[in-house]
């Protein structure tokens, strides 16, 4: 049965490749043949856009506001108002989490106003003293997980305070506390939804795509404009970015639910809600924390160019330090982003985790002992802070706040170990520098350059069509049709090389390394200890220094990618081989199965899903990073992006060019997710 | 809509919004929000305005924000002032948010501004192209600029392309040294100098775009002489293909102003728009920092406490008024 339709699908991709030769060979290129370039109809869309835009962010709906200050009523669109109004409610709950660590006035000036503050300068409310802050922090890692956790959280902890980060890390530390719990609450309502409703699920895909794959800075000036520079917008913009691998993640593992468990559900008369909260999704929990790992993760990962309109903290300063090359200084920022992601992430999941068997022997002495150990250790700590305000001269009270940059300083070292990479690899890796540009970059751009539209879109739509069948092909065909009629198209093709050579070795690399760690449990936890790292240490860091040993070329940009796109393709392998139950390898292994088929044959089938939705997130890491690259030097569509920003006309071209990177990113999941549903059918998983 | 919905959604609009009424001529209490970029003489001027803010008795707050960005957050308020606005890289956009309203201009620096393609002192000193800084010498050194990516060609590594568009490619085809060069654009001004560090480690030769003053004046940077600017010699000023030779104007360094500021804090204004820095007093902040290795912030205190001479006069007549 299987053999004869293999077949004819390898027919057809011949079939298909032949065509694509021809097309490639016979179609001549000049630009006034259709077959080889469209027309860029759509020329004048990105001004279109453009003035939409304006209209909905100066325009539409003009209410009359008056304006105390200047005495005088002003016309403001009621658009912005509303969004504004959001805005100011997320910055207030943000001012207010980072005056409880930091201090400060805002809180008190959100209820009162300004005048009274100047009238008043004794009210203010003061900050924790760290170490208040690094007590809590050990004691709930203890009291949630044990030594461990603890011993994690008091190192990084007192890291960052010693280095002399502890103000910036909390500023960053506040905008994360509120963003992440956004993103997930978000992401777990939107992924029941989707799973209970097709077509909110169908809807939301590509939503999700596009939220995760649209450039940032293509979207920059119309969210600083709706929602105001600072952490706010900041938030919003890392609320979009980092909910939709919980989306993901939370319709996997609920559609994981095996029938039996809720018609046990029913069977014992849950109700809608009780079947929902109760079974499914304890039920779906692991992949649900996979979930709430990846809210965390990419809210870190996005503090850096969060900082690019407002976010206080780490990110900003990390790019000061990179302005003027201090390496060393970078590095130790970075680190203080990393481990506040891991700490973050392992209390979450350890919280997560002790819920469940924790409401059962709760006694009342056992709840008050923890709050008693906090009070004392806030007490404890504010006395330490008044004595160390006679020990130390003023505003340098190393008791109370470590001041910036005031601490001890590894950046030497790091910077000595930057110099030594230099040093010792220099002079081979220019070799390979350029052979891999000269050899293989440039011919496989040129390549790329050198297909005729017709032949693009005959690959493309053929490979959906031999695949899932014309609908598929039909969809691929609106999103390639879309950039074909830009005047973007030949940008569009670098991306793509780009991108596709970085998500080609990355997806090998990830499925090769993740395979091989998740066959030990020890190199499961250091392999995605890595992945925390890669993701969220800041690429920016890393890039100084590839800049340096590979140039400002293609190359420097493929291996932050290849870097980047890695960490998915690992994590959701080895997460996906980790889930198979135990129980089935047994089977397997009693039935007489060698490792290496019981691999193939037993565990991949079933972490397939995973593998699928790690080879998505590839592809979407992978095309991000690559627009990226636009702050190395690159030729693409990123490049464009940067440059509109200073056009007058800019929002409408960078929305159009977001666009374009999202439809490249649509094109290729499309292929890819509907692939993978009809191998899951095969399987006989879905 | 009827008019009476519009006004009762305005009357709540106005009456959420924290009202501070301020009397005409005093200062409102309300934060200035002042930006900070990412290089560092913007960052300790930023704090050397805000502490003669802070002297005359108004309330500043820091707002990081991305430079490009920082053009359109000032038009809609949510920064006040913008204090380093470079002719070259940013007229555009400072023009444009102009246009676009919402922004005024607040005075131009004493400071003349030079940015222009150059090379690095050791370049010159290893005598990889003999009769620098001249351009002519340009002509036949090509070969030691080359990179993998360049075909042969010297490569000259230009800012992002939306700093000057396409100038630099074409003061090459107008020099004629379109066969021998070609511009390759970097991303961030961080780009170039891990190109310059890395050209250094290596012993080669580089030509990059660069600025004065910066951090690298103190590791010693020589400006290509080109042909003079004029009036109309770039394309989009008019010329052609054969006046696109000529070199970079100097530049002016501006300042610019949210509208409303000048009526919300009549005396901050006052004072900024007085203000002015020349060009050793904008190299003596980014020097304590980039030399002396001090936080920006300690930079602008010790740069307020050694130049009282400098800026007291220009609060003066405000505190006077007050007073």
């Amino acid at each position: 049965m299987a053999a004869p339709r293999i077949s004819r699908k390898t027919i057809g991709f011949g079939v298909l490749f032949s065509v694509f030769l021809l097309l490639c060979l016979l179609v001549n290129p000049s630009d006034a043949n259709w077959l080889w370039r469209l027309p860029p109809l759509l020329k004048d869309l990105p001004f279109i856009i453009n003035d939409t835009v304006q209209n909905l962010l100066f325009e539409w709906m003009p209410i009359e506001v008056y304006d105390p200050t200047i005495d005088d009523y002003e016309t403001k669109p009621l658009f912005r108002e509303v969004t504004r109004a959001i805005s100011s409610t997320l910055l207030l709950i943000i001012d207010a989490v980072r005056e409880v660590m930091l201090g400060g006035v805002k809180t008190i000036v959100a209820f009162t106003d300004w005048n009274f503050i100047n009238e008043n300068p004794w009210l203010r409310w003061p900050a924790l003293p760290w170490t208040v802050i690094t007590g809590w922090a050990i004691l709930l890692g203890y009291r949630l997980q044990g030594t461990g956790l603890a011993a994690l959280a008091a190192f990084s902890m007192v890291y960052v305070s010693v280095f002399g980060q502890w103000e910036p890390s909390m500023q960053t530390l506040s905008f994360v506390l509120v963003a992440a719990p956004v993103s997930v609450v978000l992401g777990l309502g939107l992924g029941i939804w989707a799973f209970r409703n097709r077509a909110v699920e169908a809807a939301l895909n590509p939503l999700l795509n596009v939220a995760q794959t649209m450039p940032h800075y293509s979207y920059l000036v119309p969210v600083i404009v709706l929602f105001g520079v600072g952490d706010h917008a900041a938030a919003i913009a890392t609320i979009i970015f980092a909910t939709p691998p919980m989306v993901r993640l939370t319709l996997l593992g609920l559609k994981n639910v095996p029938a039996e468990v809720v018609e046990a559900g029913i069977m014992n008369g849950c109700g809608r809600f009780q079947l929902l909260f109760r079974v499914l999704v304890p039920t779906a929990k692991r992949d649900v924390l996979i979930g709430v790992n990846q809210v965390v993760m990419q809210c870190l990962a996005m503090t850096v160019i969060a900082s690019f309109i407002g976010a206080q903290g780490l990110g900003s300063n990390l790019m000061i330090a990179l302005n003027s090359l201090k390496v060393g200084t970078g590095i130790e920022i970075g680190l203080c982003i990393v481990l506040i992601a891991v700490v973050l992430d392992r209390m979450s999941l350890a919280w997560a985790h002790k819920q469940t068997d924790y409401f059962a022997d709760l006694s009342f002495f056992e709840r008050h002992r923890l709050v008693i150990m906090l009070v004392a250790i806030l007490v404890a700590g504010c006395l330490l802070a008044w004595a160390g305000s006679f020990i130390f001269e003023e505003g340098r009270n190393y008791l109370y706040i470590v001041p910036h940059n005031k601490g001890i300083t590894t950046a030497p070292f790091w910077q000595a170990a930057v110099d030594w990479t230099w040093d010792t690899f220099f002079f081979t890796l220019k070799g390979f520098n350029e052979f891999l540009i000269t050899k293989v970059l440039f011919p496989m751009r040129d390549l790329y350059l050198g297909m005729p539209v017709i032949a693009t879109f005959v690959l493309m739509m053929g490979t959906a069509f031999l695949l899932d069948g014309v609908k598929s092909a039909l969809i691929v065909g609106v999103f390639l049709l879309f950039i074909a009629f830009s005047e973007y198209w030949d940008r569009a093709l670098i991306t793509a090389y780009m991108a596709s050579f970085s998500v080609m070795v990355a997806a090998v690399v990830g499925l090769v390394v993740g395979t091989l760690c998740a066959q030990n449990r020890l190199a499961t936890r250091v392999a995605l200890l890595v992945c925390d790292f890669l993701q969220t240490f800041p690429s920016f860091i890393y890039l100084i220094p590839v800049i340096m040993l590979f140039g400002i070329t293609d190359t420097s940009v493929i291996i932050a990618s290849v870097v980047y796109a890695m960490v998915p393709a690992t994590r959701y392998t080895v997460e996906g081989l980790r889930s198979v139950p135990e129980v089935i390898q047994e089977a397997g292994t009693m039935s007489g199965v060698s490792r290496m088929q019981r691999l193939v044959q037993i565990e991949f089938p079933l972490a397939f899903p995973h593998i699928m939705l790690g080879l998505n997130q590839t592809v979407i890491f992978g095309l991000f990073m690559v627009i990226i690259g636009a702050f190395i030097g690159t030729t693409d569509l990123g490049q464009l992006i940067l440059g509109a920003i200073s056009d007058p006309r800019g929002t409408g071209i960078g929305l159009t060019l977001g666009l374009c990177v999202a439809f490249i990113g649509l094109a290729v999941d499309q292929i890819i997710r509907t692939w993978a549903e009809r191998r899951k059918k095969e399987l006989d998983l879905g | 809509m009827s008019r009476n919905i519009k006004g009762g959604i305005a009357g709540i609009v106005s009456a959420a919004v924290l009202a501070i009424a301020g009397t005409a001529s005093a200062d409102s209490n309300e934060p200035i929000k002042i930006p900070i970029k990412n290089w560092s003489s913007q960052i300790v001027m930023a704090h050397v305005i805000g502490g003669i803010f802070e002297s005359i008795g108004a309330t500043v707050e820091y707002v990081p924000v991305d430079n490009q960005a920082s053009f359109e957050a000032v038009r809609v308020g949510d920064i006040h002032i913008l204090h380093e606005v470079w002719q070259s890289t940013m007229q555009n956009a400072y023009y444009s948010a102009m246009e676009k309203g919402g922004l005024i201009d607040a005075g131009t620096h004493d400071a003349e501004t030079l940015e222009e393609m150059g090379v690095p002192n050791w370049v010159v000193d290893q005598g990889l192209c003999p009769g620098l800084p001249s351009w002519e010498a340009l002509k036949d050194c090509y070969a030691n600029f080359a990179t993998p990516d360049s075909g042969g060609k010297g490569r000259w590594l230009e800012g992002p392309q939306s700093w000057h568009g396409d100038i630099m490619p074409n003061r090459l085809k107008g020099l004629g040294l379109d066969d021998t060069w070609v511009v390759k654009f970097a991303g961030a001004a961080d780009a170039l100098w891990a190109e310059l560090e890395a050209a250094k480690k290596e012993g080669r030769g580089t030509v990059i775009f660069n600025w004065t003053p910066n951090f690298t004046d103190a590791e010693g940077f020589t400006f290509i002489e080109f042909p003079p600017y004029y009036d109309g010699c770039r394309i989009v000023d008019g010329g052609d293909v054969s006046t696109t030779g000529c070199g970079s104007p100097t530049g002016w360094l501006k300042k610019g102003a949210h509208y409303k500021l000048p009526k919300t804090h009549p005396q901050a204004y006052t004072v900024f728009s007085k203000l002015t820095f020349n060009t050793p007093q904008i190299g003596s902040m980014a020097a304590l920092v980039d030399l002396d290795k001090m936080t920006h912030e300690d930079a602008a205190a010790k740069w307020l406490a050694d130049n009282e001479d400098v800026w007291k006069p220009w609060t003066e007549s405000v505190l006077g008024e007050s007073n």
